[in-house]
């Protein structure tokens, strides 16, 4: 009377056909795969398969290999916007790195001390423009900062620095800057969120340990809580690099699909809608869309692969 | 720095952090409901009864289909919210009960749905959407939003699914009570909670989202809010009664249902939901 680890794994199931278990599984499973391949996995491979098409004016299409790609990377047309674009997200990117998640993890350390009152509430409101949609930011901070309103213009007087004023959002110089920090302000709340959670996860033992040893708060911040807590800061740059490759709306509700002034705020998202839907003169382009969709489907898997197999491995090595 | 001294330095960061993310929002909400003089004369002043007008608002109401888009962007919600919650609640128990061959390569498979942006699939999606007939329709937006949302629910409920206890399964089985009787009578009134943070977590980004409506829904009555909105605001952009109004309008549902359930939402980003 024995039975094998299978069955005795699924108990109930033991009297089930190979035949009603396959109906089980299908039933369960059936709509959820559906959906997911129809809508997520197939389009993402269709479209890759587009981007080695060229479509003739009369509609029909013929196998070009590489031959989008080769005119993305390397003809001025649109090598240009192409690399231009890849260099405002970068900066996009890199502005996200470097004030919005050093600003989310203070925010964060001041919010995991222990016998903080207002802990709740505090966290609760500076979360709160994350729940709003990028839409809406977008627009709240193009009429905080306009110069027709002048609400930013007399904040600064008041605080005697109404000569840096300036039309940040229309200058190609400041456009870029000035919308990171927008999305900066929105997005804080992640970050926050997130490596609050890791600190507060860090058993009571070590801090106290630490006390015992004579380290000072901020000694216990930078050489115990800091190296416990890295993971979870490379969870937060990877969400960050995924995120800002992919952003669109931001952009698109403030500056429109143009992306000015002259494309100094034009980031992948935006190019690959200009692209594929086409802009004032330039037609929509189904193929060569598919190839910068393509494009940003590399970058955003090779910063994906840059965390799986570097940061998250040496990570794993330094916490044990 | 003595100890009361640090104390009131956290408060006083912490609060001014406060300050900077509500200030721009408090802003546009008081403006909204003052008068156009108000609004360019005192912006930083609270409505009194000499500036308080509702021009902007009645704007809104008659010259755009916002009660219309409010509609459409509760019922595409809804109705995704709902799916994603049961398929998802269905794939989770399927893989994680049935060890059955294959199950880790299918979570592997869903898991790419989590890393990868479905947006990058979009040329696809629309020549799909677009063959199906369904630009413009409510049901575009909820399959592709369904999946969108069905891989991160899967893996969290996966997780639950694994901590409930066997007797409760096997008390049900050794009764001769069909598997689908256990999953609907047992399993989903149990996994009510973790479905909960699934909900919330899955609701900000459609509610949210500017990309999918404007590709597959962008005209014909079937606007979501966030486009909708977007739409009113560029058509009335000189008009600062409308334009205030209409931010105002998006931003009220949102920050009520956030107020309501902010609690459950923090508690579960901090379950650590996100591994």
């Amino acid at each position: 009377m024995t039975d094998t680890p299978a069955e005795q794994r699924n108990f109930g199931l033991v009297g089930l056909s190979k035949a009603r278990f396959a109906v089980l599984i299908t039933v369960f499973l059936g709509p959820a795969l559906a959906i997911y391949t129809l809508f997520a996995v197939y389009p993402l491979i269709a479209t890759i398969a587009y981007a080695m098409y060229h479509v003739a004016p009369d509609g029909s299409s013929r196998f070009a290999g590489l031959d989008n790609f080769r005119t993305l990377l390397f003809d001025d047309t649109w090598s240009k916007p192409f690399w231009n674009a890849f260099r405002n997200n970068s900066w996009f990117f890199l502005i996200h790195m470097l004030v919005q998640n050093p600003i989310g993890l203070l925010l964060a350390a001041l919010l995991s001390q222990s016998k903080l009152t207002g802990r709740a509430a505090y966290r609760t409101l500076i979360f709160m423009p994350t729940m709003l949609s990028v839409v809406i930011i977008g627009f709240i901070w193009q009429l905080i900062l306009s110069p027709l309103w002048g609400v930013s213009k007399s904040f600064l007087a008041a605080i005697g620095m109404q000569s840096w004023f300036a039309p940040w959002l229309g200058l190609e110089s400041s456009a870029l800057i000035t919308i990171s920090l927008m999305s900066v302000w929105q997005f804080v709340g992640i970050p926050m969120i997130l490596i609050y959670t890791a600190l507060i996860a860090i058993p009571e033992d070590f801090i106290d340990a630490a006390r015992v040893d004579g380290l000072n708060a901020r000694q216990i911040f930078t050489h115990i809580k800091l190296p416990l807590i890295a993971p979870t800061i490379g969870l937060v740059s990877v969400l960050t690099f995924v995120n800002n490759f992919n952003a669109f709306d931001l952009i698109y509700a403030v500056k429109g699909a143009i992306a000015g002034p002259n494309f100094a705020t034009d980031i992948m998202g935006t190019f690959f809608y200009r692209t594929f839907f086409g802009h004032q003169l330039q037609l929509g382009d189904r193929t060569m869309g598919s190839a910068v969709a393509t494009m940003m489907f590399l970058i955003i898997l090779a910063g994906l692969m840059i965390y799986l197999v570097l940061i998250q491995r040496r990570l794993q090595r330094y916490s044990y | 720095m003595n100890r009361r001294a640090s104390t009131f330095a956290v408060h006083a960061i912490l609060a001014a952090y406060t300050l900077l993310a509500l200030f721009p929002i408090f802003l546009i909400l008081i403006n909204s409901v003052k008068s156009r003089t108000a609004i360019f004369g005192s912006p930083l002043s609270l409505p009194g009864p000499d500036t308080f007008s509702l021009v902007g608002y009645q704007k809104v109401f008659s010259d755009s289909q916002v009660p219309l888009y409010f509609f459409n962007s509760v019922l595409v919600t809804v109705v995704t919210i709902a799916l994603v919650l049961i398929i998802g609640a269905m794939a989770a128990w399927a893989l994680t009960e049935y060890g059955f061959k294959g199950a880790t390569l299918l979570k592997l498979y869903l898991s790419i749905g989590i890393m990868v942006p479905i947006r990058l699939g979009s040329v696809a999606i629309l020549k799909l959407i677009v063959g199906m007939g369904l630009v413009n329709t409510w049901t575009g937006l909820i399959l592709v939003y369904t999946a969108q949302g069905l891989p991160l629910s899967v893996f969290i409920l996966s997780e639950f699914v694994g901590q409930i206890p066997k007797d409760l399964k096997e008390a049900g089985r050794a009764e001769g009570v069909s598997e689908y009787q256990i999953f609907v009578y047992v399993i989903l009134p149990l996994l009510r909670p973790a479905m909960a943070t699934v909900a919330v977590f899955s609701m900000i980004p459609v509610w949210n989202d500017l990309w999918f409506p404007l590709l597959l829904a962008p005209g014909n009555g079937a606007q979501t809010i966030t486009l909708g909105i977007q739409q009113f605001i560029g058509e009335y952009v000189t008009d600062w009664n409308a334009v205030l109004a209409a931010l105002s309008v998006a931003i009220i549902p949102v920050l009520v249902l956030y107020v309501v359930f902010s609690r459950q939402l923090i508690r579960g980003l901090t379950a650590g939901a996100v591994k």
